[in-house]
C-alpha cells in the first residue's frame, strides 16, 4: 500500500471526504446513543438543538467557545512553527493565577486599567511557562512533547497547593477556591443581560491578530519557514532558535488569555475545575482548522457546540455525556483521514 | 527449466511496458532484452525513464502496460519478492543497508525465517567469503557498516544482491560515488560476474562509463526507447546526441581574467560535524573573474567547505579573509552581506521550502530586508514582482508564481535559486553541486549562468562529483581527501585519471597540517 501525491486536488475530493467525514462521525454517534437506550434522532436533535436552538443555547455555545479559541490559537501557532506545545492548559491555568492575583484587590485601579493589566500579567506568565521547554528543546534537544505535557501536572498542583494555601478563599467555607475578583476586575457582558462576555470578542480580535502576524509580518514568515523546512530556513540564515522561542512566548501567552478570559468573564474566581481540559481539546480544535486562525474560531465553535448540546441532550434523554467526548474523537479522526485523502490517493499495489 | 534454455533465450524480457503517473507517461511501450552474460547500459537523462522502468522490472511499481518475462516465466506484478526469488538483484544508487549491523548480518539480513529459533551463521560466512574471493569484492564480514566507506558499502550492496543467488544484477548508477580508478575496481568485479554467465543492467549517464563496460546500450527519452546500439558500432557523442536528441554544443570559453583574491582560507581547519568532515587546514583562494573547480568523492570535507562559505560554520583553526578582511563573527546574514551567492547542495532540503510558493522561496534570503519588508512588514507585491522578474529572466517554467515550488521539476527550482542568488550581483559564488539530477539543458543553462558571472568578475567555486564538468569549466582545480585540499592546477595541468589519484588520498603530504 503506498501513497501517491495528488497534485492538484478536485473539488469533489476537497468536499465529499470531509462531509464523508462528518456523516460518519454522526452516524456512529447514533450508533452510540441506539446502544445507551434512545432514540438516535431524537438524541442528535437534542444535541442540536441544545447547542444552537435557542439564543440561550448559542450564546452559551459561544461562551464556551471562547476559551477554546484562545487555546486553539495557541496549539495553531506552536504546531506551525512544529513547537508541539501540549501545555496549553498548564499556560492557561498560569494565565488564570495572574488574574487571581491582581483582580482580587491587590491592585485599586479602574477597570480599564486593571483589565489590561490582568491580561498583559496573563499572557506574560503563559508566556515564560512555555519558554522553559523551548530553551530546553533549543538548546539541549529536550523533547517538548514530554516537557510541556508533564509541566501541566505540576501546575495543576502548584495552584492546588496555593489553593490550599495562601489563595485560599476565607469566606469561602474551606473549599479550595480563591477569593472572588473585585467588580471593576469582571470582563463585562457585550449586550447587556446576556450571558455573552468580551473574552469571545477579545478571542475573535486574537485570532484575526494572529493571521495578520503569520500572512503579512517577518516573524509569521519565519515561523512558517522553521515549520516546513528548518533546514532551509537555517540556510537562509533565519534565527532557529530564536523563532522558536517567539513563538513559544506567542503560543503560551494566547493559551494564558484562555485562563484570564474564563476567571474574569465566567467564573470571578480560581478553582481547580477552572478548566474541563481546554488545553488539550484546544489541539482538537486547531487540528481541526488546519492550523488556520480563522478555522479555528469555527472550530472551536464546533466543538463547543457539540460539549454543550451534549451536556443539554444527556439531561433530557439519559445519553451519558461521554457521548460528545467520543464523537469529537471520531470527529478528529475521521477529519485527519479524509484530509490527507484530500491530498493522496490510495494504491493497493 | 534447463540450463539449455537459459543459453538460448533471454534471460530478461520487457515486452512493451507502459507506465503512467498523471498526465505524465514516465515508460511508453519500452521492450528490452537481456542475454545471458551481457551488460547493457541503460542511458538516459534524469526524467527518461530508466528508474521507473527497473522499479517495474524490481516490482516496485506495477505497470500500466506490458510484462516482465525472467528465464522464461512471467513475472507477477508489483512483487519486489517474486522478483528477488526469479533471480533479480538491484543495488540502489542510495543504498540499503543497516548501519549498526555488520557486514554478514546485513548480507544476511531477510535472507533467514523471522522466527527461526538459531541463525545459520557459520554457512552464510562461508557463502559470503566465497562470493567476495570470487569476483574480488574483498569486504572483512565483522566490520560494522557504519565504518565502511562508501565503495565498500557498495561491494557490500552488491555482494548482497549475489548471496541471494541473483543472476540478474541492476546498478543504479553505481559510479557516483566512486573515484575512477574504484570504478575501474567496480568493471573488473563485473566483468568476472558476466564471465560467470551473470547478465548485467547498469544504469547511467556518464558516457565513457557506459562505452567502457556496456556490449550494447539502450538509449531512453522522455519514457520512450529511441535507440539501441552496440557499443562497437557508436562514439559517445552520437550517444548523447541520442540520449538528448539534438546536437549537443558545448559552452563557450573565453579566456579568464583573474582579479585578486576575493575569498582566500589559509591552514583552514572546521570540526567534524556527525557524519560531516570536517576541513584539516585548507589553503584556498578564490580569485575574481575564474572558476575554481573542487573534487572529490563525496564526504571528504566539501560539504565543511561549502558550509564554512555558506557562513553556517566558523573556521575553529586557521584563517578566513573576505574582500580582504577578516570577518568576526561569520554567520549566514555576514555571508549574504559579503555578496556571496550560495546554490546548496540539495535543492529540495536546504535551497527550497516546499509547500512555500515560488515568491515565498524566492525571497527566502532576503524575507526581512527591503524591498521585501519595512519594520517587520512584508511586501508581498514587491515579493511577487521580484518572483515574476526571476521566472522571466531565469525561464522558470511554472503555471505562477503562486505555485507551491514542491510541483516544480528540479531543473526549474534550480532556475528559480539561482535568479534568487544572482539578481543581486554577487562578487563570490558557491556552487555546490549546481547541476546534479539537471537535464542537458537546464545544465547548459546553469553553467552559462556562472560562465557569465566569471566574466564579469566574479569569483566562482564549483563543487561537483562529475569531473568531466570540473575539467571543463575550472580555470584551476583543487581536490578534496579526508578534509585535506590538494595544490591548485591550472586548467589543461590534469585529466581525470590524475585528479583520480588525488581524489583517492594520494600526494597529500601526510600530517603537514594536522592538528
Amino acid at each position: 500500500m503506498r501513497l501517491e501525491v495528488i497534485a492538484r486536488p478536485s473539488v469533489w475530493r476537497m468536499i465529499g471526504f470531509p462531509a464523508t467525514a462528518l456523516v460518519l462521525t454522526v452516524v456512529f454517534g447514533s450508533a452510540l446513543a441506539l446502544l445507551a437506550g434512545a432514540n438516535p434522532f431524537q438524541t442528535l436533535g437534542l444535541i442540536l438543538r441544545g447547542a444552537a436552538g435557542s439564543q440561550f443555547a448559542l450564546l452559551e455555545t459561544l461562551n464556551r467557545a471562547t476559551p477554546l479559541i484562545f487555546t486553539g490559537l495557541a496549539v495553531a501557532v506552536a504546531f506551525r512553527a512544529k513547537l508541539w506545545n501540549i501545555g496549553a492548559e498548564a499556560q492557561l491555568y498560569a494565565g488564570a493565577l495572574m488574574a487571581v492575583l491582581l483582580g482580587t484587590g491587590a491592585l485599586g485601579w479602574p477597570s480599564g486599567l486593571l483589565l489590561p493589566a490582568m491580561a498583559g500579567a496573563a499572557m506574560l506568565a503563559g508566556a515564560l511557562v512555555l519558554l522553559g521547554p523551548a530553551i530546553l528543546k533549543t538548546r539541549l534537544g529536550v523533547d517538548e512533547v514530554v516537557t510541556t505535557l508533564l509541566f501541566n501536572f505540576i501546575m495543576l498542583l502548584f495552584i492546588s497547593m496555593l489553593l490550599e494555601g495562601p489563595l485560599k478563599d476565607p469566606m469561602g467555607m474551606g473549599w479550595p477556591q480563591s477569593s472572588r475578583l473585585v467588580p471593576e476586575a469582571r470582563l463585562p457582558r457585550i449586550v447587556d443581560g446576556l450571558r455573552l462576555h468580551w473574552g469571545f470578542g477579545l478571542a475573535l480580535i486574537a485570532a484575526v491578530l494572529v493571521w495578520v502576524i503569520q500572512s503579512r509580518t517577518t516573524l509569521g514568515y519565519e515561523m512558517r519557514a522553521v515549520g516546513q523546512n528548518k533546514q532551509a530556513a537555517e540556510f537562509a540564515g533565519i534565527p532557529v532558535g530564536r523563532v522558536i522561542l517567539k513563538t513559544a512566548l506567542l503560543s503560551g501567552g494566547l493559551a494564558a488569555l484562555a485562563g484570564f478570559s474564563e476567571v474574569a468573564g465566567l467564573r470571578g474566581n480560581l478553582t481547580l475545575d477552572l478548566s474541563p481540559g481546554f488545553g488539550y481539546t484546544g489541539i482538537i480544535v486547531a487540528m481541526l482548522a488546519l492550523l488556520n486562525p480563522i478555522g479555528v474560531v469555527i472550530s472551536a465553535i464546533f466543538v463547543a457546540g457539540v460539549f454543550v448540546g451534549a451536556d443539554s441532550m444527556s439531561r433530557a434523554a439519559g445519553v451519558p455525556t461521554y457521548i460528545a467526548n467520543i464523537m469529537l474523537a471520531t470527529a478528529l479522526l475521521t477529519m485527519v483521514l479524509a484530509i490527507a485523502l484530500t491530498r493522496f490517493r490510495v494504491r493497493w499495489d | 527449466m534447463t540450463a539449455d534454455s537459459t543459453a538460448q533465450g533471454p534471460v530478461l524480457r520487457l515486452d512493451g511496458i507502459t507506465k503512467r503517473f498523471g498526465a505524465l507517461v514516465a515508460n511508453d511501450a519500452v521492450s528490452v532484452s537481456l542475454w545471458p552474460g551481457e551488460v547493457i547500459a541503460l542511458l538516459g537523462e534524469n526524467g527518461a525513464g530508466k528508474t521507473t522502468l527497473m522499479n517495474i522490472l524490481f516490482g516496485h511499481y506495477t505497470a500500466d502496460g506490458g510484462s516482465v518475462e525472467v528465464f522464461g516465466q512471467t513475472l507477477p506484478q508489483g512483487n519486489p519478492r517474486a522478483a528477488l526469488a526469479a533471480g533479480v538483484g538491484m543495488v540502489h544508487q542510495h543504498f540499503t543497508l543497516a548501519d549498526n549491523l555488520s557486514v554478514l548480518e546485513n548480507v544476511v539480513l531477510g535472507t533467514q525465517p523471522l522466527w527461526g529459533a538459531r541463525l545459520d551463521m557459520a554457512g552464510a560466512r562461508a557463502k559470503l567469503v566465497g562470493l567476495a574471493q570470487e569476483f574480488g569484492l574483498a569486504v572483512n564480514p565483522d566490520a560494522r557498516l557504519g565504518s565502511l566507506s562508501v565503495g565498500e558499502r557498495q561491494r557490500v550492496e552488491i555482494l548482497k544482491a549475489l548471496y541471494r543467488d541473483a543472476r540478474i544484477l541492476i546498478l543504479d548508477e553505481p559510479t557516483a560515488v566512486l573515484t575512477p580508478q574504484q570504478a575501474d575496481a567496480l568493471f573488473a568485479a563485473l566483468r568476472k560476474m558476466v564471465a560467470q554467465g551473470l547478465s548485467i543492467i547498469f544504469i547511467s549517464h556518464k558516457l565513457h562509463e557506459v562505452m567502457a563496460i556496456a556490449s550494447r546500450v539502450v538509449v531512453l527519452r522522455h519514457g520512450k526507447l529511441v535507440g539501441e546500439v552496440a557499443v562497437k558500432d557508436t562514439d559517445p557523442r552520437a550517444l548523447a546526441e541520442m540520449m538528448v536528441g539534438s546536437a549537443i554544443t558545448p559552452p563557450e570559453l573565453r579566456a579568464a581574467k583573474p582579479g585578486p583574491a576575493l575569498l582566500e582560507l589559509r591552514g583552514v581547519m572546521t570540526p567534524d560535524r556527525g557524519t560531516v568532515r570536517g576541513l584539516r587546514g585548507v589553503d584556498l583562494a578564490l580569485r575574481a573573474g575564474t572558476i575554481t573547480g573542487l573534487a572529490g568523492v563525496s564526504g571528504n570535507g566539501q560539504a565543511a567547505l561549502a558550509d564554512l562559505i555558506a557562513g553556517l560554520e566558523r573556521p575553529s583553526g586557521g584563517e578566513m579573509q573576505v574582500a580582504g578582511v577578516a570577518p568576526a563573527n561569520w554567520s549566514v546574514a555576514q555571508a549574504l552581506g559579503a555578496g556571496i551567492a550560495r546554490i546548496p547542495e540539495d535543492r529540495h532540503k536546504t535551497g527550497t521550502i516546499a509547500d512555500f510558493t515560488l515568491t515565498e522561496n524566492a525571497i527566502l534570503e532576503r524575507y526581512n530586508k527591503a524591498p521585501f519588508a519595512r519594520r517587520g512588514w512584508l511586501d508581498w507585491r514587491a515579493a511577487r514582482d521580484f518572483a515574476q522578474s526571476v521566472i522571466r529572466a531565469y525561464d522558470v517554467r511554472c503555471p505562477g508564481p503562486d505555485t507551491r515550488i514542491r510541483l516544480l521539476s528540479g531543473g526549474n527550482m534550480q532556475k528559480l535559486i539561482l535568479g534568487r542568488v544572482m539578481e543581486v550581483g554577487p562578487q563570490i559564488i558557491l556552487a555546490n553541486q549546481a547541476v546534479r539530477g539537471l537535464d542537458i539543458g537546464a545544465i547548459t543553462f546553469v553553467q552559462n549562468q556562472l560562465l557569465a558571472a566569471r566574466d564579469r568578475g566574479a569569483a566562482v567555486l564549483l563543487i561537483s562529483e562529475d569531473l568531466d564538468e570540473i575539467l571543463t569549466l575550472s580555470d584551476q582545480i583543487h581536490v578534496m581527501s579526508e578534509g585535506r585540499l590538494s595544490p591548485a592546477f591550472a586548467r589543461g595541468t590534469m585529466n581525470a585519471a590524475d585528479l583520480g589519484r588525488w581524489m583517492a588520498g594520494e600526494g597529500f603530504e601526510r600530517g603537514s597540517h594536522a592538528a
